[in-house]
């Protein structure tokens, strides 16, 4: 019998993970969504991100979460910059070839990285790194907390973006009806960039919330690419609240997971998912029919 | 008939290679081209000429290394043996996750998914059981002779790798000259019409998962009896998947001698790398990303593309004005 002072700290925790990947996972919604296509290297680009705070940290002395404003348009801008010259010239418009490039992009980065920066995993000390919260039930780490209400708060301020702004509508323009949106004079190329932008401006954002609790190293995207894959899965693609609400499950499945089943088969729970719903339920939660 | 003379010229020509060179390097060398060339095969069967992009066939490859190398540890079971039973077992995974994606229509990017997926799910399996050697992985007891499929010289898994080489090339063969083969050529070209016009579509592709699993799964046990060791990174890691889709991509996807050609070019270009900047890890990957994309972008049919391009052109020059 395992009692609920070890289990209700693992939900918590669960939930606080979740958030983050949530934001790792919104991105990767977005790009889905408009762009019809799974970005492999979603997981790549969240290391590089990763790479971009540390260092920022470690050479500039920048603090993780002030490097938010710097870390979300420089994303952005590699982001924009990668699907306009490389992806989207690269695939000439064939949707596997857009796999296979994003495969190819994922390999590259991965790879330089272990080159330029040896596979060591890297953390870095903030005066806050160790401070706990005590919420009675359970002791929350100050870094995690921050992550996740920043998750929680990036991922609103993209809705809001996607749901008022001329940028957002003409976004979902493109992703309904694409033949449409160019004979209204929306320029394709430039709004499939954006979207490809934003959606890795989202892994900077999570990056600066994410390292005071975590670390970097070159392999550490395919971690997440897969969680990431399974939460864009769960929720349904294209949806972002399917992707917040998969998000907090999937945290909660794999921290209770870990708990009873250990840390490498904990994880065993998030890949059974993945499975049973690509399976039984391909367009996810709150995916709509394709 | 004429790819299959083409087949017994190339398969000719590879015979007195270990005679040829005189170096153990080249014949390494040679093995280890003919052997991501059998990888890329099996992958071209399922990827090439049926359409369905695997991201994870290193999900095939590794229980075919755990296979043999279980049988061997702990049933005793000689490694020949074992190498069909290999296939055997490659075969029923393939037929597992075929028969359970394609029966829910999973295709493109969700058939590539959930091949990764079952990838890792066994790798985490393999880490975590006690009979797979959990994380530490297996290692096979040297004890070279013939019988034992470890040969005390490099000559000997040459003409095993080159035997394996001519099964792959005689299984695709034997697909693009039989009915099965059109059936898959029309799946891949549109599913709906395929369907339209009274082919199994599921039937089908489950056929074309289960062989390529199976090849993939010889060429897992391979890979174990040359090295003599197997862990679960090496067995269902991303980067048996990735060398199985690149050879026929580069070579020229869904063609018979592609994934050589691919697997060979591959090889060279990674010497000559090696050679000029030193091996330093992770470098060799980066040149195969950037080629991956250089040859999506500029040669989407891979090397062969070249060839037949330049044979078009010629036509297009000798037609009268």
């Amino acid at each position: 019998m395992v009692e609920a002072a070890i289990i209700v700290p693992a939900i918590l925790n669960g939930l606080i993970t979740g958030a983050v990947y949530a934001l790792v996972a919104v991105g990767l919604t977005l790009i889905y969504g408009v762009l019809h296509i799974i970005n492999f290297a979603h997981g790549a680009l969240l290391m590089v991100a990763l790479y971009g705070v540390y260092f920022l940290h470690a050479l500039g002395g920048v603090d993780p979460y002030l490097a938010l404003p710097i870390m979300i348009p420089a994303m952005f801008v590699l982001g924009y910059l990668l699907q306009r010259f490389v992806i989207g010239r690269a695939s000439h418009g064939k949707d596997e070839n857009v796999m296979l490039v994003t495969l190819g992009l994922a390999i590259v980065i991965e790879n330089l990285a272990l080159y330029l920066w040896s596979s060591d995993t890297r953390t870095i000390d903030t005066p806050y790194g160790f401070s706990t919260v005590d919420f009675g039930v359970a002791l929350i780490a100050v870094p995690k907390l921050i992550a996740f209400a920043g998750a929680l708060l990036l991922t609103l301020a993209l809705w809001a973006l996607m749901r008022w702004t001329d940028l957002g509508k003409a976004i979902r323009a493109v992703a309904k009806e694409r033949r449409g949106a160019a004979l209204v004079g929306i320029d394709i190329e430039h709004l499939y960039a954006m979207s490809f932008g934003i959606g890795i401006a989202c892994l900077g954002a999570a990056a600066c919330l994410l390292l005071p609790s975590y670390y970097a190293s070159p392999h550490i995207g395919s971690a997440f690419v897969l969680i990431a894959f399974t939460i864009v899965v769960l929720g349904g693609m294209g949806s972002f609240v399917g992707a917040l609400v998969g998000g907090l499950i999937i945290g909660v499945t794999e921290s209770v997971g870990g708990l009873f089943l250990g840390d490498s088969l904990g994880q065993l729970g998030v890949f059974l998912i993945f499975i049973a719903v690509l399976l039984f339920r391909p367009t996810g939660l709150f995916g709509q029919k394709a | 008939m004429k790819s299959g003379v083409a087949i017994l010229i190339v398969l000719a020509a590879l015979l007195p290679v270990p005679w040829l060179v005189h170096s153990d390097f080249w014949l390494n060398f040679a093995v280890l081209a003919l052997y991501y060339a059998f990888l890329g095969q099996s992958w071209n069967i399922l990827g090439g000429f049926g359409g369905q992009f695997s991201f994870g066939h290193a999900a095939f490859f590794g229980t075919g290394a755990y296979a043999a190398a279980v049988l061997q540890l702990r049933f005793g079971v000689n490694p020949w043996l074992a190498l069909v039973l290999a296939g055997v077992a490659g075969a029923a995974m393939g037929a597992i996750v075929g028969a359970l994606s394609f029966r829910y229509g999973l295709r493109g990017s969700y058939f590539a998914l959930v091949t990764l997926a079952f990838a890792e799910v066994l790798r985490i399996l393999a880490d975590a059981l006690g009979f797979t050697g959990s994380g530490v992985g297996l290692q096979i007891p040297l004890h070279q002779s013939a019988a034992n499929f470890q040969f005390a010289t490099k000559t000997g898994f040459y003409f095993t790798i080159l035997g394996l080489t001519a099964l792959g090339l005689g299984v695709v063969w034997s697909i693009e000259h039989s009915r099965f083969g059109a059936r898959l050529a029309a799946v891949r070209d549109s599913e709906e019409a395929a369907q339209a016009l009274g082919v199994d579509v599921f039937r089908t592709k489950l056929i074309a998962i289960t062989l390529s699993a199976a090849l993939m799964a010889l060429g897992g046990t391979f890979y174990l009896q040359y090295f003599l060791f197997i862990d679960p990174d090496i067995a269902f890691g991303p980067q048996v998947s990735i060398a199985a889709l690149l050879a026929p991509i580069v070579g020229g996807l869904g063609t018979l001698f592609g994934p050589l050609l691919g697997a060979v070019a591959l090889q060279l270009l990674n010497e000559v790398s090696e050679s000029a900047i030193g091996s330093a890890p992770g470098l060799n990957l980066v040149l195969y990303g950037v080629i991956l994309i250089l040859i999506i972008a500029f040669l989407p049919e891979g090397i062969f593309g070249l060839a037949r391009l330049r044979t078009r052109w010629r036509g297009v020059m000798r037609r009268p004005a």
